[in-house]
């Protein structure tokens, strides 16, 4: 089937099988590969992208359920070479390590903050229950997103 | 200029590609025309294979190959081992083939049984469906315990017993010894549990074939490009390392899983190479459970004598090790010397004598896990003082102090084979207790008990080996090669620098640390100094990372090859400013004849060798500013420190949660404050993980893998941790040349026994002693349950 839906504030059209998830779509068709798939049972939130500005697991949607949508993914998120606030701060913190649960952090952390403007450590690590970092310890990960949150707050 | 060099907490030069979703793993590399490679894998977790039938499959849509153990006989070699250990007997350990795809017999869930080459995924994905595989299903064994028993199921008609290997260390008759004379014996049994370690990218692998050179190439996330190079090409694939490029790009975690070399990767190349077109594999989570080695898996005895004052006298441990049902790359050398070795601790015991039974069973291979051997270690060990502490009823704190290995003693012989060169204990133990509030825990637990929680407080003294390795004494253990790093630094004729280094990048953060080596060594700015890692095409022969060796062994490669341009550039400098060259002084990033103000920038230099002036004598100066250096250490290195944890236990639930944790490491020289923080926490982590939530679990009767997705297998979250509060402490390591002794490792060491310790201080009142792991609640429960109904002896 055809359809359409905006990514990263482009209006794309595609045909899709009616089984293919919006990660695939998203990796495998429009090449975004920012948005990383790390398990096969909804658990780890590497694969998290926006979709009309809720974070979403893109493993767990069809491409055809975002049809009409608008989608951010991790390459959407910065504007003109430079880095949005929250990416900014996982720089800044030291937030990420070997990078691969990354893109999923920061979407999610995007969206917390959009909900939840100023986040409480607890607030924070909570929120993040869905998403699985082996290398961080999450640490520098919550320090970021505070961080981040605080410069949205101030921009 | 900002500092920038070493000890500057600088923020990562990687870190944009991967905000920016720029990172490229292998996952995210496609080839024009690439194929897609699914891997039909035992349902069984021992059977015969009576008949493999590949016909419908190789009929469906798409499917350009069915590989089983018949079609590869006699052209792709076994799997091969890296390290091989000798027993105590002086006999080498068993070591049966390992077939790539199983052959005549699978012997876990999840051996590879078929490979099958589609033009899609979801062409292959429904080929693999279409194989037909007859199996005779046979008795399984997949617990240590079992395994080693008469009348167990065996995995192998030549390795009697499934012993793989009867290890030992140490002077038994002078153990035996100390054990008389002691005023008491303390003793334990338990437990490591297994694990999995769980990288958050999954393994793939991606090959290509170039038909009219015959190069291969090979991406597959791997740690050790290099070693893969030899062990797929060479040993397995026959292919010669002119002929094949391993390519390691991003690599999203490896922790261990990622140095062992896998049959995946070799039949990748050897499809490829087959059928002339680019074949892509990547493992999905699931199947990374049934096919990533897994680590950890001991069953201990272990006893402590000591004399009436609490020193200890001797040490007893004996260990069944689980290695699953093949010999990994690493595997065997993990529980016996990296393991053996290590239990000396951070004590003075003299004697000690460590037995260790290596043994096969119907799980998947065990191999390096983050750590690997030393948890173990520091687990055995820690747990038996806190035992013993308790039965003569001594501080924990004071019973630790009366056998540290004090400062002044080093560098310290070990019973157990090791030479510690440097630590301060004493000073990582009051740092810890001070930054912990050891001293007011009674409030805090009292704090606890009005909210109807039990408190406890646990500690742990650790020291441990890495940075692996010295050639010398590897080999002599079994290794099957050098573990020495390569470094080649190229000055570039404008001056700015790149470093291609042997080790390899997965997280730690080499692009940054080691260019703020380079900077401080030869002045320049960090910002001018790229490095490169993870291709064997661009890296001189260089062993990858694992064993916290980056730093160590790969950053003392690098100093070694800066000395050698700063050398030339001594001699450059001279002809240049004519002067001789004992008067050339390097500082500051200038090249200055001493006492004089006549200097030579670094850039200068650079130009010079490249583009050479009339006084550059060309006739005895080879152009060019460029060395290489193989660094093999002349030790291991030995960080060592103290960690505290403090958890709150629910009486009711039995549900534990870790409430504070406090790491003091002395790790040598910091290199960069950031990135070492980043990794106790990740370490910390990992370890706490063990002690409070993940474990591997087999079925006994069917041999099936239950905790088999992160549904089952419990990682941790970031809601079950507190703030870790990390302090680095630092005695240089006298040998290496820039004093790290490394810290990617030891966190995971220290964290197990230091939760475990709380944990069974927090449920002390109820006279429980030991609790294995993971302090689950269902666990801790029963230990409350079961200390209630136990007659209170007092
Ligand atoms: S890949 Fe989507 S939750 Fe793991
Ligand atoms: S940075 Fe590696 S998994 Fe989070």
């Amino acid at each position: 089937m055809e359809i359409k839906l905006t990514v990263n504030a482009q209006l794309v059209t595609v045909e899709v099988e009616a089984n293919l998830l919006l990660s695939a779509l998203l990796r495998d068709r429009l090449r975004l590969t920012g948005t990383h798939v790390a398990c096969d049972t909804s658990q780890c939130g590497a694969c998290t992208v926006l979709v009309d500005g809720a974070s979403a697991k893109s493993c767990t949607l069809l491409a055809a359920e975002a049809a009409g949508s608008s989608v951010v993914t991790i390459e959407g998120l910065a504007a003109d070479g430079a880095l949005h606030p929250m990416q900014q701060a996982f720089h800044e913190q030291h937030g990420l390590q070997c990078g691969f649960c990354t893109p999923g952090m920061v979407m999610s952390a995007v969206d917390l903050v959009a909900v939840n403007p100023d986040p409480s450590e607890a607030e924070i690590r909570a929120w993040l229950k869905g998403n699985i970092c082996r290398c961080t310890g999450y640490q520098n990960i919550v320090k970021a997103i505070r961080a981040g949150a605080a410069a949205l707050r101030s921009a | 200029m900002t500092h920038d060099g070493i000890g500057a907490p600088l923020r990562r030069k990687e870190d944009r590609r991967f905000l920016t979703g720029r990172g490229r793993y292998v996952h995210d590399i496609v080839r024009a025309h690439q194929l897609y490679a699914v891997f039909l894998r035992s349902p069984h977790a021992h059977a015969e294979i009576l008949a493999v039938d590949a016909k419908a499959a190789l009929a469906s849509p798409g499917v350009a190959a069915v590989y089983t153990a018949a079609d590869i006989a006699g052209k792709i070699n076994g799997v091969p081992c890296a390290w091989g250990i000798v027993g105590r007997d002086g006999k080498p350990m068993k070591e049966p083939p390992h077939p790539p795809l199983a052959a005549g017999k699978v012997r876990h869930v999840g051996d590879p049984v078929a490979m099958v080459v589609a033009d899609s995924l979801a062409a292959a994905r429904n080929a693999a469906e279409l194989v037909q595989v007859s199996y005779k299903v046979l008795p399984a064994v997949t617990a240590v315990a079992e395994a080693v028993k008469p009348g167990a199921p065996q995995l192998y008609d030549d390795v009697p017993g499934n012993l793989c290997c009867d290890w030992a260390v140490g002077d038994k008759a002078a153990t035996d010894v100390a054990f008389a004379k002691a005023h008491h014996v303390a003793k334990l049994d338990l437990v490591n549990n297994r694990l999995v370690p769980n990288a958050m990218e999954s393994r793939a692998a991606l090959a290509e074939y170039e038909p009219s050179t015959g190069e291969y190439t090979l991406f597959t996330s791997t740690q050790l490009p290099h070693v893969a190079r030899v062990l797929l090409g060479v040993l397995m694939l026959g292919i010669p390392e002119r002929k094949f490029r391993v390519v390691a790009p991003d690599v999203g975690g490896g922790f261990g899983s990622k140095q062992v070399v896998y049959a995946e990767e070799a039949l990748v190349t050897w499809a490829a190479g087959r059928l002339e077109r680019p074949v892509k594999w990547v493992a999905e989570r699931s199947e990374a459970f049934l096919s990533d080695a897994q680590g950890r898996d001991h069953v201990t005895h272990a006893e402590l004598a000591l004399d009436r004052d609490g020193k200890f006298l001797g040490l007893r441990v004996s260990t069944l090790a689980n290695i699953g049902g093949y010999v990994s790359t690493f595997g065997p050398n993990i529980p016996t010397n990296l393991y053996g070795p290590l239990l000396a601790g951070a004590y003075t015991t003299p004697a000690i004598h460590c037995e260790v039974k290596v043994v096969f069973s119907n799980t998947v291979p065990t191999d390096a896990y983050r750590g690997a051997g030393r948890p173990e270690a520091t687990f055995v060990l820690e747990r038996l003082v806190d035992v013993a502490a308790h039965e003569l009823g001594l501080d924990r704190v004071e019973i630790r102090r009366r056998n540290l290995i004090p400062k002044d003693a080093y560098p310290y012989q070990t019973p157990v084979m090791l030479q510690y060169d440097t630590g301060d204990h004493a000073a990582t133990l009051a740092k810890a207790l001070e930054l912990s509030a050891w001293s007011s825990f009674a409030e805090r637990r009292a704090a606890s008990a009005a909210r109807g929680k039990l408190r406890g407080i646990g500690l742990v003294t650790y020291i441990e080996a890495c940075g692996l390795a010295p050639s010398r004494i590897a080999q002599q253990l079994g290794a099957r090669g050098g573990i020495f790093e390569s470094a080649n630094i190229r000055v570039n004729p404008s001056g700015d620098i790149s470093v291609i280094t042997g080790a390899h990048s997965h997280g730690q953060g080499h692009e940054t640390v080691f260019a703020q080596l380079v900077s401080e060594l030869l002045g320049v700015p960090c910002a001018n100094v790229e490095v490169i890692h993870g291709d064997t095409a661009r890296s001189p022969f260089g062993l990858g990372t694992y064993g916290s060796r980056s730093a160590a062994v790969g950053g003392a490669a690098i100093a070694k090859a800066a000395g050698k341009i700063i050398d030339k550039g001594k001699k450059i400098a001279s002809a240049l400013l004519e002067a001789s060259e004992q008067d050339i002084e390097f500082k500051n990033g200038a090249f200055t004849v001493a006492g004089t103000d006549r200097s030579k920038s670094f850039a200068e230099i650079a130009g010079a060798a490249y583009t050479p002036p009339p006084s550059y004598p060309l006739e005895t100066l080879e152009p060019g500013l460029e060395e290489t250096a193989f660094y093999d250490p002349v030790n291991f290195t030995y960080p060592g420190g103290c960690h505290v944890a403090e958890v709150e236990v629910d009486p009711e639930t039995g549900v534990t949660v870790l409430v504070a944790y406090t790491a003091v490491d002395d790790i040598g020289t910091v290199l960069n404050p950031l990135l070492v923080e980043g990794q106790v926490h990740g370490g910390v982590v990992q370890g706490v993980g063990q002690a409070l939530c993940e474990d591997c679990v087999y079925d006994p009767a069917s041999g099936q893998l239950l905790s088999g997705s992160f549904m089952d297998y419990c990682m941790p979250r970031a809601d079950d941790l507190p703030l870790i509060v990390s302090e680095t402490a630092c005695t240089p390591s006298a040998h290496n040349p820039i004093g790290v002794k490394g810290c990617g490792e030891t966190g995971t060491i220290a964290s197990p026994a230091t939760v475990m310790n709380a944990v069974v201080d927090a449920l002390a009142q109820y006279g429980v002693t030991h609790v294995d792991m993971p302090a689950s609640p269902q666990r801790v429960w029963q230990a409350i349950q079961a200390a209630r109904l136990r007659p209170v002896a007092e």
